[in-house]
This record gives C-alpha cells, sequence and structure tokens, in this order.
C-alpha cells in the first residue's frame, strides 16, 4: 500500500489520475482469494458454485418488441459482471453469465426463471423489464428461492423478500416530478396521457392524486392511447381545445414516436406548450428524434449526460464496449447497478446463499453508482434522486433540477 | 359554447375534419397494397406490415446517407422511389420462392406469410440493432402551415395525403387504364381462361404480388414522418390493414378507398368525444356489426355464384 501511497503523491497535479489511484488501490484491498471462503462455507444450499466461478442468470428479452427496450439492460449487467470479474469477482470466484431470451413473452419469463434456477441454480438473476414479465416470473422465484435484480422504474405496489428493485417506484419519479413543475411552471392545468396497461394507469391515479390534492391543481384531461396506435389527431386537438399548462405524458413503445412526431407537427412545441414525460430515455429519443423533444421535460434519476466521477466512467466504458454511438437511459444504468449490488450483498454476508445476502443488503450504501449515492432501504428499493431533463436537439438532456434523496414508498398511502 | 369561443370551437373543427382527412389518407396508403395482394390475388399477406418497416428502413438508410452528403433538402423523394424498388424487388423474389406454391391453399399462405414476418423481423433485428431509430427529415417536412391564428396544419399530414393521392391515382390507372392492368384483372377473374388467351399469368402473379409490395414501402417510407421505424413497426399497421381491406369489400378497390375514409372519420370523430382508446372500441364495434349484416364488405363484388 505504501508504494501505491508514494505513486499517487507523485502522480498528483495529473487531472484524472488520482481517480486511477483510487481504483487501483480499492482493487488492492479487495483482493480476495477464493481459498479463504471454502465453497461448502458460502453456498449451503446447493447453488452452482464451485472454487473458482459462481453462476449467474441473466433473463430479457432480445428478441420480440420488447428488444427494443432491453437490450440496452443486458449490456449494461454484462459490462457491470466483467468489471466484477476483472477486479477478481465475487468472494475469490469469477462470475460466469447463463443467458436466457424471455423473448417478450410473459409465460416464458416464469419458464426460463424456473429453468435457471432449478436446473442451473444460478446464484442470482439479472432481469425482466415489463412489471408483466416480473409478475410471472416473481411467483418462480418465491417458490424457488430465487434472487432478481429489477432495472425498470415502475408502478410499485409490491415488494417482496426475493427482489430487488433497483428502478424507481412510482412516487419517487412522480411526486417529485410534479412538486417541480407546478413551481417551477406556475403550472395549475394538467392533461394525463399514457398507454393503456397498468403502469401508465397506475402512475396517473398517483399523478391525479398528487395534482389535485397536495398541489391545488386540475386535471384537464386523462386519456389513454391503446398500445401500438400510432394516431394521435384527434388527442391533440383535444389537447389543443383544453389549452393545458402541462401535459404530463406516460406513453410507451412505437406510440411514443408517433406521439411527439404528431405534436411538433401539429403545432405543439415546446415553445408553446409545457410537457413532462415518465416515459422519454436516451434510448427513445434514438426512435423520437431530438429535433421533435427539444424543449421538453422528462423525470427521471438518471440521465447520460450527469456530470460525476462515476458516470464518466461508466459512459466511456459502456461506449468502449458498445460503440460510440451508443446511449444510456434511464433503466440501462438501474441494470448497471443490480451485479454491484449482489456483489456487496454476498460480501457482506459472506455468503452466495440466498437468505443470508438478502438480508445483508439493506442499509447498504453505494458510493459508485453512475446516478451518484444511493442505499438500498429494508422495503428492498433504492433511495436516489429524482432528475429532470430537459431534452435538447442532440438527443441528450440537460438537467435542470435535482431532488434530495427520495425514499422509496412502494405502497403509498393516500394514493391508491 | 362549453365555455369555448366560437372562433375556438371552429379552429378545432377545422383541424379535426383535416385529422380525419389525415387519417384516412394513413389507411389508405396502408390498405392499397394488401387490396391488391389480399383482394385481387386472395393471398392473405401477414407480412404487409413488414413491407412497409422495408420502405422505412430503406428511408432511414438513405437519410443517413443525405446527411453525410448534404442532401437532406431533396432526399426525400429519392427514398420514397428506392422503398418502392427495394419493396417491389423483394416481394417479387419472395412470390418466386414461396408464395407461388401457395396458390391453390389460401389459408396456407396465412401461415406461411406470418412466418415469413417473424423471420422478417428477426432480420431487421440483427441487422439494424433492435432499437427504434428515426430518419432525418427535411425542414420543409417538419412543422405546421398556419392559415391564420389558432389553426395549425401539419406538413407531414399533407404530405402523406398528396402521397396518397398520387398512389391512388396510380394504381387505378395502372388495374384499370393499362395493359398490364387489364392481364392482372383478366389473370385473377378466370386464370385458365387468361392463360388460354395467350398471358403469361405465372409472370403476372408474380408482377401483382410485388407491385402490391413496393406500394407497401413507399407507404412505409412515407410513414417515417408520423410514426416510428423499428423491428416491429410493421405490426403496428398490419391489423388496421386487413380492416379496411376487409371491411371495404376484399376485391374492390373502391370499396378499400370507402372503407378507408368511413374508419378513418368514425374513428376520428369518435375519438374527440370519448377516450381515446373507446373511441377504437366503439369503431371496432361498428365494424363488426355491419360486417355481420354484410359478410362482403361494403363494395361486394357482383359474381355469379
Amino acid at each position: 500500500m505504501r508504494n501505491l501511497n508514494q505513486y499517487c503523491k507523485l502522480t498528483k497535479g495529473f487531472a484524472g489520475l488520482p481517480i486511477a489511484c483510487a481504483i487501483a488501490g480499492l482493487m488492492t484491498m479487495s483482493q480476495v482469494f477464493a481459498g479463504d471462503f471454502p465453497t461448502a462455507a458460502v453456498n449451503t444450499t446447493g447453488l452452482a458454485v464451485t472454487d473458482s466461478t459462481v453462476k449467474v442468470g441473466i433473463l430479457h428479452s432480445a428478441t420480440g418488441t420488447m428488444a427494443i427496450s432491453e437490450t440496452g439492460s443486458i449490456q449494461a449487467e454484462k459490462l457491470a459482471i466483467a468489471q466484477i470479474n476483472e477486479l477478481g469477482g465475487i468472494l475469490g470466484r469469477k462470475i460466469e453469465v447463463i443467458q436466457e431470451d424471455g423473448a417478450s413473452d410473459w409465460p416464458t419469463f416464469a419458464e426460463k426463471s424456473k429453468k435457471l434456477l432449478e436446473n442451473d441454480k444460478v446464484a442470482a438473476v439479472f432481469g425482466c423489464w415489463t412489471s408483466a414479465s416480473r409478475k410471472a416470473a416473481l411467483p418462480v422465484f418465491e417458490k424457488d428461492n430465487g434472487l432478481l435484480f429489477y432495472p425498470t422504474f415502475y408502478e410499485g405496489l409490491e415488494q417482496s423478500k426475493n427482489v430487488f428493485y433497483t428502478g424507481q417506484e412510482a412516487t419517487q419519479q412522480i411526486l417529485a416530478g410534479l412538486d417541480w413543475i407546478a413551481k417551477e411552471k406556475k403550472a395549475k392545468t394538467y392533461y394525463l396521457i399514457g398507454s393503456d396497461y397498468i403502469w401508465p394507469r397506475t402512475s396517473m391515479k398517483i399523478a391525479r392524486k398528487h395534482i389535485e390534492q397536495h398541489l391545488g391543481g386540475k386535471v384537464v384531461g386523462e386519456e389513454y392511447i391503446a398500445l401500438g396506435d400510432t394516431q394521435f389527431g384527434s388527442v391533440i386537438n383535444k389537447i389543443k381545445l383544453k389549452k393545458p399548462d402541462v401535459i404530463y405524458a406516460a406513453v410507451v413503445g412505437g406510440s411514443n414516436v408517433a406521439w411527439f412526431k404528431q405534436l411538433n407537427a401539429a403545432g405543439l412545441n415546446a415553445k408553446k406548450q409545457t410537457m413532462l414525460t415518465i416515459s422519454v430515455t436516451e434510448d427513445e429519443v434514438l426512435g423520437i428524434g431530438g429535433e421533435n423533444l427539444e424543449g421538453f421535460y422528462s423525470a427521471m434519476k438518471y440521465f447520460q449526460s450527469l456530470k460525476n466521477v462515476n458516470n464518466d466512467k461508466f459512459v466511456a466504458e459502456f461506449k468502449k464496449a458498445y460503440g460510440e454511438a451508443s446511449v444510456i437511459g434511464d433503466v440501462t444504468q438501474a441494470a448497471y447497478l443490480g451485479p454491484w449490488l449482489w456483489k456487496a450483498a454476498v460480501e457482506r454476508a459472506g455468503s452466495f446463499d440466498v437468505d443470508k445476502a438478502v438480508v445483508a443488503l439493506p442499509g447498504y450504501e453505494l458510493t459508485s453508482a453512475p446516478e451518484g449515492y444511493v442505499k438500498v432501504d429494508p422495503n428492498h428499493h433504492l433511495l436516489s434522486k429524482l432528475r429532470i431533463g430537459k431534452w435538447l436537439k442532440n438527443g441528450q438532456a440537460e438537467v435542470v433540477y435535482e431532488s434530495g434523496l427520495l425514499q422509496p414508498d412502494p405502497f403509498p398511502k393516500g394514493y391508491q | 359554447m362549453f365555455g369555448y369561443t366560437v372562433e375556438e370551437v371552429g379552429n378545432i373543427m377545422v383541424m379535426q375534419g383535416f385529422s380525419g382527412l389525415s387519417l384516412f389518407s394513413v389507411l389508405l396508403l396502408m390498405a392499397l397494397g394488401l387490396a391488391i395482394i389480399f383482394g385481387q390475388m386472395g393471398v392473405i399477406n401477414m407480412a404487409h406490415g413488414e413491407f412497409m418497416t422495408v420502405g422505412a428502413y430503406t428511408t432511414v438508410f438513405l437519410s443517413k446517407l443525405a446527411v453525410e452528403y448534404d442532401i437532406v433538402k431533396s432526399y426525400f423523394v429519392f427514398a420514397i422511389i428506392a422503398a418502392f424498388i427495394i419493396a417491389f424487388v423483394l416481394g417479387y423474389l419472395i412470390e418466386y420462392m414461396m408464395i407461388r406454391h401457395l396458390y391453390k391453399r389460401p389459408l396456407d399462405t396465412l401461415l406461411a406469410t406470418w412466418g415469413l414476418s417473424l423471420v422478417m423481423q428477426q432480420v431487421f433485428r440483427s441487422t439494424f440493432g433492435a432499437k427504434e431509430v428515426s430518419a432525418e427529415l427535411p425542414e420543409w417536412l417538419l412543422g405546421s402551415f398556419q392559415p391564420t391564428e389558432g389553426i395549425d396544419i401539419p406538413i407531414n399530414g399533407v404530405f402523406v395525403m398528396a402521397l396518397a393521392l398520387i398512389v391512388t391515382v396510380s394504381v387505378y390507372l395502372y388495374m384499370f387504364r393499362s395493359r398490364g392492368g387489364l392481364r392482372v384483372r383478366a389473370t385473377m377473374q378466370n386464370r385458365v381462361m387468361a392463360g388460354a388467351v395467350g398471358i403469361n399469368t405465372k409472370q403476372v402473379d408474380r408482377v401483382t404480388f410485388a407491385l402490391g409490395c413496393g406500394i407497401a414501402g413507399v407507404a412505409g417510407a412515407a410513414f417515417t414522418t408520423i410514426a416510428s421505424t423499428g423491428p416491429t413497426t410493421g405490426s403496428l399497421y398490419i391489423v388496421d390493414s386487413f380492416m379496411v381491406v376487409v371491411f371495404g369489400g376484399a376485391a374492390s378497390l373502391m370499396g378499400t378507398i370507402a372503407s378507408a375514409f368511413g374508419i378513418a372519420q368514425a374513428q376520428s370523430i369518435l375519438q374527440f368525444f370519448m377516450t381515446s382508446s373507446m373511441g377504437k372500441v366503439a369503431t371496432l364495434m361498428t365494424i363488426v356489426i355491419i360486417l355481420m349484416m354484410r359478410p362482403e364488405g361494403l363494395f361486394a363484388a357482383k359474381v355469379r355464384k
């Protein structure tokens, strides 16, 4: 260690090098050897752990409609695992990935979960994206006592011993964002629009309660679009008639692209209309086009443009692994946290056993997350910040607001 | 009136009228290719949407080139022509390899072309990536045209409308005013007899199928201005396409036009007065009821049974 410190002192003054030193220091300190942790002791439940390896599963849709969204998550999880392996793995064991394809089909997620847990005996699974796929896989994880790290921001109303939720639940994403827009834009009237399924409907329910009861605002319209619908002419005219101060949007998939393109073509751009959306990340911008989003706001916990040491490093390594043109959205970053949190859980527990890892993780503070400091709450969600990003023409967001750390509250009282 | 000024209501009615017409041209463009393939040839082409996606990706690809060579202003016209040619050629090949073996088994075309659509989707995904992409659009296609304060007419809507008109007129001229169209209609009405008078019916099949695919390609290229381009974009359109063709009466081009108009107006008006998803439900219900009364669709072909 002394030599290392000297080296760091010598190189002081060169930007970036102190970081390199810190990383090098971490690497030396966290160098552990499998021999210190005999397999029989760290694995008492028959998981796929050997003296030199441990198996984990990645379960996302690499094919089908959801591949659009889930590809980024797969990439982020693989990147995190590769980085962990470079640092020497977990308890001296290299991580081996078994990747399964959920194929955008919810029963397939359940089936593949069963395969991963019962045949492959993986120690943890990073996966699922839509709530529907998680709900399908959840009974399997609970029955086989597996461990799932779920990356997507979602509607809440769930908490399982076997799942850690690395994205935000609804109140974390919605309340602070609405508070900001009400204060910043003096908004009184809101038009809620979302795709017609559980996440937008639950989110809008929470948003409406918050607007009416806490912000003293008024909801002048609430609209749900059938999934895959691409024609917004009539809806846009209705919005023009109601003239809301703010459009609050949660439209997803192909509809999302059509929504923004047609909104702009109808003359409702950011100069005339304020919009806050909870369903646009850098991934979606690729399809929508920066020129159609310019000036609108997104409420997310992470934006690729965040300025901090962790994120600079993360973005650089992500682009190195997947190409200069690749972008990183909110969920991709949340997926990246999964393997790191699991590593922390296992190391704190000194065991791969799910029961021990699960109790060891709450309370853990992850300081190396690209989004900044996060902490694992006893309810298995993360304490994290909310940011408001204003979209620029180049497809990146400028962060215009950052909240304090938000307590996750998957079962919000007064909002159901 | 309900707390709105007369002028506001007037403006909204103008824009609402336009959005109905705009939806009409979208549906028409979507369904024309299918009207030829399904209506005239009887092939249940489930891969219709994927041929539209081919057109869309062609446009996106060319837009990237256009940005490089700095011709964004004018490339879009070429992109539409290129989309037609590529989808046409692809349709021609697929007819030769797959469809021609299935003419005697129309129901099997459903399964085969559905399989084809899945294969094409995965090819798009492997080639262009799973994420959605967007074409760089020329400035003149963006934004809106404002005849008066308070009225915005989307330019991309006008563009799609003009294109729908051009394509419809071209199809009409080809089918009803040209030798080629005469051969197509002769073959579809009586294949054996058409063959006997010296028409190369196999060639006619191939060109007709390819033509339908080419038109789908044009539609796909045009829709990059109003909607998304991704591997599964085609599946967004397939249901509406079939709905328009079946409701219009499969064998009639006039029926397709009338049906696109009726569905568009009904949906546009209902979605304005109800919520969006309920408007869609009500439209579909109406179609189901009308089809129960008129199983052949709006414009049934008059044939002796």
